[in-house]
């Protein structure tokens, strides 16, 4: 029987299962929403009616604004993110290979990587000021240490053997390093950029936090002094369908670009 | 006219915390040009450490290691080795693997393209030629690692146990096709293994090892007529050496398995 799978670990089931579970958690929500709203048991200023978050939808897609949110957004995030990843993944690399990099490095993202981000806000505003470059240093700061210990176990977990087996066919330490070091950590350096994106969308409602006049973050913010839970509502749904689409993104990404590696 | 020479070679290693452990203890050998030489001993004899000290991988503790005369410093591509780990670098194609070394050394690619070739041919593996390494089986894997080793030329060509993890039937395949490839391109070899078949099945000579501190008990020349095909294995001379060489390795086998002797 095809129900034993459902409970033996590691074991495939059925694809009509796993899609049927699938709908199942989310209908339960929908209608755990549903029930809440349109059965009368929450007030709209508490939770708004999936409708209503429908019409929100309609009438800022209608009049753009909600795209311009989107737009500003997704500037702030690429902008840190990217930044972040153009040194994290160097760095990162180095530092899970040589020792003397490690010692350089380790000491000061060992310490950074547990400082709240929104800890850093004040002093982010005293020395960048208000503008995009705070919002943009969020995400950078949020990211990039994460970023640089994944980074740097990668590198830390390369064979030795395939540095070695380079070596013996002729190579030296800088052949070594380019040719073997660095495309071996891309697989692994591109699943922690993936999951790193991630973090970075979680960090934009802190970014947005100070001195915003567009964005997601500040759309939701904003709607939260008018108690406008059918806004807010549909930023925190537009910020989880961006995420899902980067992820996707990036997946694809890794098959494109790394064709060679195993799949996952 | 032996051409590695290794005098009184001796390697302690100083774990942290742990008394040293001597791995080699004045081990000396000598393999002669265009021979088929094993070194065949234990788990944890030292064996895998002299072949990663002829690869210059390793540096001896005291002793002398030449090749042709000169001393062995540092790894180098005229002493190739195939590892027992897959050591295919996975980013690369089956063919580009094997260009690697001749890539190297700045050969004009059509001449890198002709060395593949050929020993694509030489090892059976024509129409894999673009595949990558995730894409064989693990006997192909070490196929192909035996063609990059190959491709360098190298003076002497150093294996670790090559088909330690392959299933018995490949490994009497591989050990074939090994002996097909050296008989054709006459090549000096040194193969560490622990299995007495296979050691019996390619050497010329046979070198038994003795474990902690790791020393060669015996050496003894294989007098099977080549080319050798499986018949060899049934031989009564076949018998004769795999009974010397049991009850060599018995008494070692039994030393092997009671706790190490601690150093002073």
């Amino acid at each position: 029987m095809w129900t034993r799978s459902l409970f033996s670990p590691k074991t495939e089931i059925p694809k009509s299962a796993f899609i049927g579970l699938s709908l199942c958690s989310v209908s339960l929500v929908l209608g755990l929403w549903c029930l809440l709203t349109y059965g009368g048991i929450t007030p709209k200023d508490f939770l708004a009616a999936p409708h209503e978050v429908i019409e929100a939808a309609i009438k800022r897609i209608g009049n753009l604004s909600l795209f311009h949110h989107i737009g500003a957004s997704l500037s702030v995030i690429l902008s840190g993110f990217i930044l972040a990843s153009i040194f994290a993944v160097p760095i990162g690399i180095l530092m899970g290979s040589f020792r003397a990099v490690q010692a350089l490095v380790e000491p000061l993202t060992g310490f950074m990587r547990y400082i709240p981000v929104s800890a850093l806000i004040p002093l982010l505003i005293l020395w960048v000021g208000i503008g995009i470059e705070q919002k943009i240093m969020v995400i950078f700061l949020g990211t990039f240490f994460q970023q640089l210990i994944l980074i740097s176990d990668v590198s830390a977990r390369v064979s030795k053997d395939l540095i070695d087996c380079a070596y013996t066919l002729g190579a030296n330490r800088k052949q070594v390093a380019l040719r073997i070091l660095v495309p071996a950590c891309m697989p692994g350096v591109m699943d922690n950029l993936r999951v790193t994106m991630g973090w970075a969308w979680t960090y934009l409602v802190v970014a947005e936090l100070v001195a915003a006049d567009t964005g997601l973050g500040y759309m939701i913010l904003n709607a939260m002094r008018g108690l406008f839970t059918d806004v807010i509502l549909l930023g925190v749904f537009t910020i989880g369908i961006l995420g899902l689409i980067t992820d996707f993104i990036f997946k694809v990404l890794r098959k494109k670009l790394l064709p060679w590696s195993a799949d996952f | 006219m032996s051409m590695l020479t290794l005098s009184d070679i001796t390697v302690r290693f100083e774990p942290k915390g742990k008394p040293p452990v001597l791995a080699l203890d004045d081990v000396s050998l000598s393999v002669a040009h265009d021979t088929f030489s094993v070194i065949v001993g234990p788990s944890g004899c030292g064996k895998s450490t002299l072949l990663r000290l002829v690869a210059g991988l390793e540096v001896p503790t005291s002793g002398m290691m030449a090749l042709d005369g000169q001393p062995i410093a540092g790894p180098s591509a005229d002493r190739g080795m195939v590892f027992q780990s897959y050591t295919l670098f996975p980013w690369l194609t089956v063919r580009e693997n094997i260009m690697f070394g001749p890539q190297l050394k700045k050969l004009p690619k059509s001449e890198c393209e002709d060395i593949a070739d050929d020993l694509i041919r030489a090892v059976h593996l024509t129409g894999f030629e673009g595949s990558y390494p995730k894409e064989l089986s693990g006997g192909m894997r070490q196929r192909v690692a035996l063609a990059r080793a190959l491709a360098n030329d190298p003076r002497i060509l150093l294996m670790d146990e090559p088909f330690g993890a392959l299933d018995s039937q490949t490994r009497q395949l591989m050990q074939e096709l090994l002996l097909d490839v050296w008989q054709s391109r006459r090549k000096t070899v040194l193969f560490i293994t622990h299995d007495i078949d296979e050691a019996i099945f390619l050497g010329d000579e046979v070198h038994v090892m003795t474990a902690r501190p790791g020393k060669i008990k015996q050496s003894l020349a294989i007098n099977i007529p080549r080319p050798r095909s499986i018949d060899a294995l049934t031989s009564s001379e076949f018998m004769h050496y795999k009974k010397t060489i049991l009850s060599l390795m018995h008494d070692e086998s039994v030393r092997a398995d009671t706790p190490e002797p601690v150093l002073a």
